[in-house]
């Protein structure tokens, strides 16, 4: 049980998210109105995925440094998570956009970002699945994973800032913190990074337990 | 460090010879982007100077960076497996890589100079700018090689390279597409240099980074 504290904690954060979320006090703001409370669910799947994409390419460089199998199908199943909070950050992004911005794929360089980060990993699963033999499958698409995640953070973080972007914190505008949120959102707004990327880990911990299940099943 | 720079330049030689007793493969390539830039041209049956700036400089750099996959996805594919092991016993990773990189830079910078003239010969020469251009073209020629050569040694590891050499470079190289897309744009309307400088910086920290990231990992991907 002591083991298990953070899915608990998990729950208890998404849960407060989800309620606060919905039935919480926001600021009202010109043109965002109600839909500022999509901060708590778009922002942070992002910040998780982030997160979740660093942890793959730390288990890749373990990985080429030992040699284990297992942190490898650790990586892979931090990515394929990864992949998963990327969708749902572009549909609730769609959401949202369509909303304030007036459409739901606008030409923004944010965006057009995250689409070549989506197809650098799809890349990467694609990578994997060319391969038969394990211990090759692994070293090759743990150096890839290690070379993608290097380039991906310029695209993210470096690029949308050099140019007009309609999010906050790009091209000139100032950053969501500055003004949108006050500290009564701020309670919420950590708390759900914390928990979207615990439940990210979680994910990932069972379909691990299940890859290795496979494993032993194989042998 | 002097015996390691010696024996960078015979594999450096190596690569040269071997190039030049191919010839076709070379002449293919040479063939190859003046081929794409006459299509582009007739295509678009553009008198001289029609094309409006932006798409000139998008369709030169589209042009290049086909051709930049075409020529670098067979650096590793063209010697048979037996020989790259010799050559391992030989040398470094470190140092294959870093030759084949050089190697790759010099057979790109070939390439983008006669797809420039050739361009400009049909298609008219917008550019204002036209050191910075070639400056440009130098950078780019650069970073094509040293993302390009990693990723073709993941891909001639697999069973499908040329799918896969495409589908794994066209995100990697595109942060570095835009900012060279971003200079060139600025060189073509003939801006003050200083406008440009940021954009440089960021293919120059791009370049270090994807430099760095070959020196590193090639050594892993050697011994599969």
């Amino acid at each position: 049980m002591t083991k298990n504290w953070w899915k608990a904690l998990s729950v208890l954060i998404l849960t407060y998210v989800m309620l606060q979320g919905l039935m919480g006090v926001v600021p009202r703001q010109p043109i965002l109105n109600e839909s500022i409370r999509n901060v708590y669910f778009h922002v942070p799947l992002w910040f998780g995925m982030i997160i979740l994409l660093l942890t793959s390419a730390i288990f890749s460089i373990k990985y080429l440094r030992n040699g284990r199998i297992g942190d490898d199908v650790v990586a892979v199943e931090f990515a394929n998570t990864a992949i998963l909070f990327g969708l749902l950050g572009c549909a609730t992004g769609s959401l949202w956009a369509n909303f304030t911005w007036g459409e739901p794929w606008p030409n923004d360089p944010k965006l057009n970002s995250v689409a070549v980060g989506m197809l650098m990993y799809l890349a990467y699963l694609i990578l994997r699945g060319s391969f038969d033999d394990e211990q090759r499958r692994a070293r090759i698409s743990a150096v890839y994973n290690i070379f993608a995640f290097a380039v991906f953070v310029p695209l993210i973080f470096i690029v949308p800032r050099l140019t007009d972007s309609l999010h906050p914190g790009n091209g000139g505008n100032p950053a969501f913190g500055k003004y949108d949120m006050n500290s009564q959102m701020r309670m919420v707004f950590y708390p759900a990074v914390i928990g979207f990327t615990l439940l990210g880990v979680w994910i990932t911990e069972l379909r691990v337990r299940v890859r290795r299940l496979k494993i032993v099943l194989d042998d | 460090m002097a015996e390691s720079v010696r024996q960078m330049g015979a594999l450096m030689r190596k690569e040269f010879l071997l190039e030049w007793r191919q010839r076709y493969a070379l002449n293919g390539m040479l063939l190859y982007i003046v081929g794409a830039v006459f299509v582009c041209y007739l295509s678009f049956n553009a008198r001289r100077g029609q094309l409006t700036p932006i798409v000139w400089n998008t369709l030169f750099w589209i042009i290049l960076l086909f051709t930049a996959i075409n020529a670098i996805a067979k650096s590793f594919v063209q010697e048979r497996a037996g020989r790259q092991l010799y050559y391992y016993t030989l040398a470094s990773p470190q140092q294959i890589i870093i030759s084949k990189i050089l190697y790759n830079t010099a057979l790109m910078l070939v390439l983008a100079l006669l797809g420039f003239s050739v361009y400009a010969f049909v298609l008219g020469n917008p550019v204002n700018d036209v050191p910075l251009y070639l400056l440009t073209l130098v950078l780019g020629a650069i970073g094509f090689a040293a993302s390009l050569t990693l990723v073709s040694g993941i891909a001639s590891k697999a069973e499908n390279p040329a799918t896969l050499m495409a589908v794994l470079s066209f995100p990697i190289i595109l942060p570095l597409l835009l900012m060279l897309l971003k200079i060139s744009k600025n060189a073509l309307d003939g801006l003050d240099r200083s406008v440009s400088w940021d954009e440089m910086g960021t293919v120059l920290a791009i370049d270090a980074i994807v430099l760095t990231l070959s020196w590193l990992l090639f050594p892993f991907l050697w011994r599969s």
